[in-house]
C-alpha cells in the first residue's frame, strides 16, 4: 500500500496539545520533509539554493548529505523550464518538492502551472498518471523589499482550478499539510510566510497528516468571525487583547488550505456571530478575501447583521520605505478597525 | 512571395545492411497507417461530427514513425497539438484516438481533450501540450525521473520549428545537458508557423545550430526520408541510454495542411501551390513505397494486404468512434483531480 494511504487521518487538536515537543517552524517543515524523504524515495526536492548554506530558510540544511544529490538538488534560474521538468517527472513516477525563495518567482512559471500541471487531469479525462507536484513558495516580506520580492500571490492561484492551495499558520500545521501535500497525486501550491518563521509550537513527531479543506477555530467568539490568512492570522490574534478591552468577541477561523475551502466551518461561524471579516495578507480586490466575502453572500446573507469588511494589502505595489510599507502592509491595528466597522461603532 | 521548396530530391541510401528488412517494412506499415488515418480524418471532417480542431500531419509521418520505431513501450512520448502521428507511432489505441476526435466518453480522454491533448499512458505516450514548446520541459522532466532511478528509459518530444522561439526550450535544453538527460528533443520544421514563414520569426534559418552554445549534439536532417530519421534516432537513443545525454535533431519537412484543418492553404495566399505541389512529391510514404519496389524489400501484393488490413483496422476504429456515447454532461466536472 502506499506509505501516504497509510498515514494518520486524525486530526490532533492542535488548541489542547500545547504540552508535547515545540518545534521552531523552520524545524517542523524541514522535519516534515524529512520524514516523507525517508518513507518514500520518490520524494526529491529541488530548487534555486536548496543546498546553499542558508538551506531555504533553514528548511533544507543538511538534506543533500543525507539522501544525495540525486534527490536534493540546485536548480538554474529557469523557473519556467523547471516547473515543467517538474511535472514530466511528477508524471513519470516521481514526487517532486520545487521550492522558491519568493512567491515572485512563481510568475515566470504561469504557464507550467495553469496551462500544464493544474490542466493535466482534467484535460486528459482522468486518464493521466497525475501530477504529484509540490510547489513551495515563501512570501519575502522583510524590510524594504519592496515590490518584486514580497508579493502574496494566493489570489491569483486561488482562481485557478485544478491546484491545491495551502497556507500553513503554525509549525503544527506547517508539518502536517507538507506531509498530505507530498502524498497527494495532485498538484499543491504551498505559500509560506516568512514572517511566520518567527512562530514555534507544538508538533509531535512522526508521521500526521492534515487533511486539506479544513479549517481551525483559532479561538471562539459569538460577536464577529473573522477569517484570517496566513500571517494574519498572528495580527488577528494579536489583536485580541484590544478588541476584549473593547467588549467585542471575536471567532477567529484559520482556513489553513484555500483550495479546498473550508466553507462549511465558516458558514457555520457566520450563521451564529452575524458578522464577517475577512484579513487576507494580499491586494483587496479579486483576491481571497473578495471570494471568502462572496461565499458568505451567496449563502448567508440574511444571517448578516451588518457589511461585511475586508482587510488586505493596498492595491498598490509594495513600496521600500519603512513609512510606506506600514500604510501598506495589513496589521493588528486593520483588524481593530474593520471589527468596530462590523460593529456599527465607527 | 518567398518559394519554400527543397534543393535536393528524396533520395535513399541503397545500402541498408544496418537495417533489418523486417524494420524497413515496419517503418512503412507505421508511416502508411498514420497516413491513412489522417487521410480518413481529413475525408470526413466536413461533416461538422469531429468537433475539434485538427492539425493534421500529412507530410510528416516519416519523423514519427522514424523516431518512435527505436523506442521501447515503456520509454517516454510527450507530443504537441500535431500529434495525431506520434500516437500511432509510440503504440496508441487508434480506436480511443478516432473516438476522442468525435468527443466521445471512449474517447483516450474521455472527450475531455480533444485533437490536441492525446495521451496512452500504456504505450507510454504520457501526454499533449497544445502550448507551443509546453511539452519540451515536460519530457526533460520524465527523462530526470529515469535519470534519477537509473531505470534506462529514453523521453522524446516533439514539437515544430516556433517552440525554437519560445523561451523554455533553451531552459530545457540547458538542464537537459547539465544533468546530461536522457531526452531527445525532436523539432519537426515544417516551416510554417499558423501562416507565419520562419523567416519572418527567426533571425537565422539554421535551427539545428540553435544551441551549439550548450554543446549539446545537433543534427539536420531530411525528415521526409524514413532511413535518415530512423538512423538518426537510433544513435540518439542509443546514446541516451548509455547515459551521455540529449541531442537536438531538425527534422526538415512540410504539412501539406493548413494549421489546422483540411485546406492545403495555397489558396488563401500564404504559400503557393507550387511549393505545395513540390512538397507533396516529397511524401515520406509514397516515396518509400517506390523505394521498397525498386529495391524488391516489399511486392505489390504485401502492399495490398497491408493496405487492406489498415483499411479495415480504420474502418473499425471509425464505426467504433461514432457508435460511442458522448460523455454524459452530470460528469462534466469529474476528474478535475486524480
Amino acid at each position: 500500500m502506499d506509505w501516504s494511504k497509510t498515514l494518520v487521518k486524525e486530526e490532533i487538536n492542535f488548541e489542547g496539545n500545547q504540552e508535547g515537543r515545540k518545534l521552531s517552524y523552520a524545524a517542523a517543515i524541514k522535519e516534515g520533509l524529512e520524514l516523507a524523504m525517508t518513507n518514500d524515495e520518490r520524494v526529491f526536492v529541488m530548487g534555486q539554493g536548496v543546498d546553499d548554506p542558508v538551506g531555504m530558510f533553514g528548511v533544507t540544511n543538511g538534506l543533500q548529505e543525507k539522501y544525495g544529490e540525486d534527490r536534493v538538488f540546485d536548480t538554474p534560474l529557469s523557473e519556467n523550464g523547471l516547473t515543467g521538468v517538474a511535472v514530466g517527472a511528477a508524471l513519470a513516477g516521481m514526487r517532486p518538492f520545487y521550492m522558491h525563495n519568493r512567491p515572485d518567482f512563481l510568475l515566470l512559471t504561469m504557464d507550467q502551472i495553469v496551462n500544464h500541471a493544474a490542466k493535466w487531469n482534467y484535460m486528459f479525462g482522468g486518464c493521466s498518471t497525475g501530477v504529484p507536484l509540490v510547489i513551495w513558495a515563501c512570501v519575502g516580506r522583510g524590510w524594504g523589499g519592496a515590490a518584486q520580492h514580497t508579493q502574496t500571490l494566493q489570489g491569483l492561484f486561488m482562481h485557478i482550478p485544478g491546484l491545491r492551495l495551502v497556507m500553513p499558520t503554525t509549525p503544527y500545521d506547517a508539518k502536517g499539510l507538507l506531509i498530505t501535500a507530498i502524498a497527494e497525486q495532485n498538484p499543491v501550491i504551498i505559500m509560506e510566510h516568512r514572517w511566520l518563521f518567527k512562530q514555534s509550537g507544538h508538533v509531535p513527531e512522526g508521521l500526521y497528516s492534515i487533511p486539506f479543506g479544513r479549517g481551525v477555530v483559532r479561538r471562539q467568539g459569538k460577536d464577529i468571525t473573522i477569517v484570517a490568512i496566513s500571517h494574519m492570522v498572528v495580527e488577528t490574534m494579536a489583536a485580541v487583547p484590544e478588541l476584549e478591552k473593547q467588549g467585542i468577541d471575536v471567532e477567529i477561523i484559520d482556513p489553513r488550505t484555500l483550495k479546498p475551502l473550508d466553507e462549511a466551518l465558516i458558514l457555520e461561524s457566520v450563521k451564529k456571530t452575524g458578522r464577517l471579516v475577512v484579513a487576507d495578507t494580499g491586494w483587496k480586490t479579486g483576491g481571497v478575501g473578495a471570494e471568502i466575502a462572496a461565499l458568505v453572500a451567496e449563502k448567508a446573507l440574511k444571517f448578516l447583521k451588518s457589511p461585511v469588511q475586508r482587510i488586505g494589502s493596498l492595491d498598490i505595489p509594495t513600496p521600500s520605505s519603512s513609512v510606506l510599507e506600514t500604510k501598506f502592509y495589513p496589521g493588528k491595528a486593520n483588524v481593530v478597525t474593520a471589527c468596530l466597522e462590523a460593529m456599527g461603532r465607527v | 512571395m518567398k518559394l519554400n521548396i527543397p534543393a535536393s530530391p528524396l533520395v535513399y541510401d541503397t545500402e541498408l545492411k544496418d537495417i533489418p528488412r523486417k524494420t524497413l517494412r515496419d517503418l512503412y506499415r507505421v508511416m502508411l497507417r498514420i497516413q491513412k488515418v489522417e487521410l480518413k480524418v481529413d475525408e470526413l471532417y466536413h461533416e461538422d461530427e469531429m468537433k475539434t480542431p485538427v492539425h493534421l500531419c500529412l507530410g510528416q509521418e516519416a519523423i514519427a514513425a522514424g523516431v518512435c520505431s527505436n523506442l521501447n513501450t515503456e520509454d517516454y512520448v510527450f507530443t504537441n497539438h500535431r500529434g495525431h502521428g506520434h500516437y500511432i507511432a509510440k503504440g496508441g489505441d487508434i480506436k480511443k484516438m478516432v473516438a476522442e476526435l468525435y468527443n466521445r466518453e471512449t474517447g483516450c480522454s474521455r472527450g475531455r481533450g480533444g485533437s490536441m491533448h492525446l495521451i496512452d499512458v500504456a504505450a507510454g505516450l504520457l501526454g499533449s501540450s497544445s502550448i507551443v514548446a509546453g511539452n519540451i520541459p515536460i519530457a526533460t522532466g520524465a527523462a530526470l525521473a529515469s535519470a534519477i532511478r537509473k531505470d534506462k528509459r529514453v523521453a522524446v518530444t516533439f514539437f515544430g520549428d516556433a517552440a525554437v522561439e519560445e523561451g523554455v526550450i533553451y531552459e530545457s535544453v540547458n538542464f537537459a545537458m547539465l544533468k546530461k538527460l536522457p531526452v531527445i528533443f525532436v523539432c519537426e520544421n515544417n516551416l510554417y508557423s499558423v501562416f507565419s514563414g520562419l523567416s519572418k520569426r527567426q533571425a537565422h534559418g539554421d535551427i539545428y545550430r540553435r544551441f551549439t552554445g550548450l554543446d549539446i549534439p545537433g543534427i539536420r536532417i531530411d525528415g521526409n526520408n524514413v532511413v535518415d530519421v530512423y538512423r538518426t534516432a537510433k544513435e540518439a537513443v542509443a546514446r541516451a541510454r548509455k547515459g551521455e545525454g540529449p541531442t537536438f535533431l531538425e527534422c526538415q519537412t512540410y504539412r501539406l495542411r493548413d494549421h489546422h484543418g483540411t485546406a492545403s492553404g495555397a489558396d488563401v495566399g500564404y504559400r503557393s501551390q507550387e511549393e505545395v505541389d513540390a512538397w507533396a512529391s516529397r511524401c515520406p510514404v509514397k516515396n518509400f513505397e517506390r523505394f521498397l519496389l525498386k529495391q524488391k524489400l516489399i511486392t505489390p501484393n504485401n502492399i495490398k494486404e497491408l493496405s487492406g488490413a489498415i483499411d479495415a483496422e480504420i474502418k473499425v476504429a471509425f464505426q467504433f468512434a461514432q457508435a460511442s456515447p458522448l460523455p454524459k454532461e452530470g460528469e462534466v466536472a469529474n476528474y478535475l483531480f486524480k
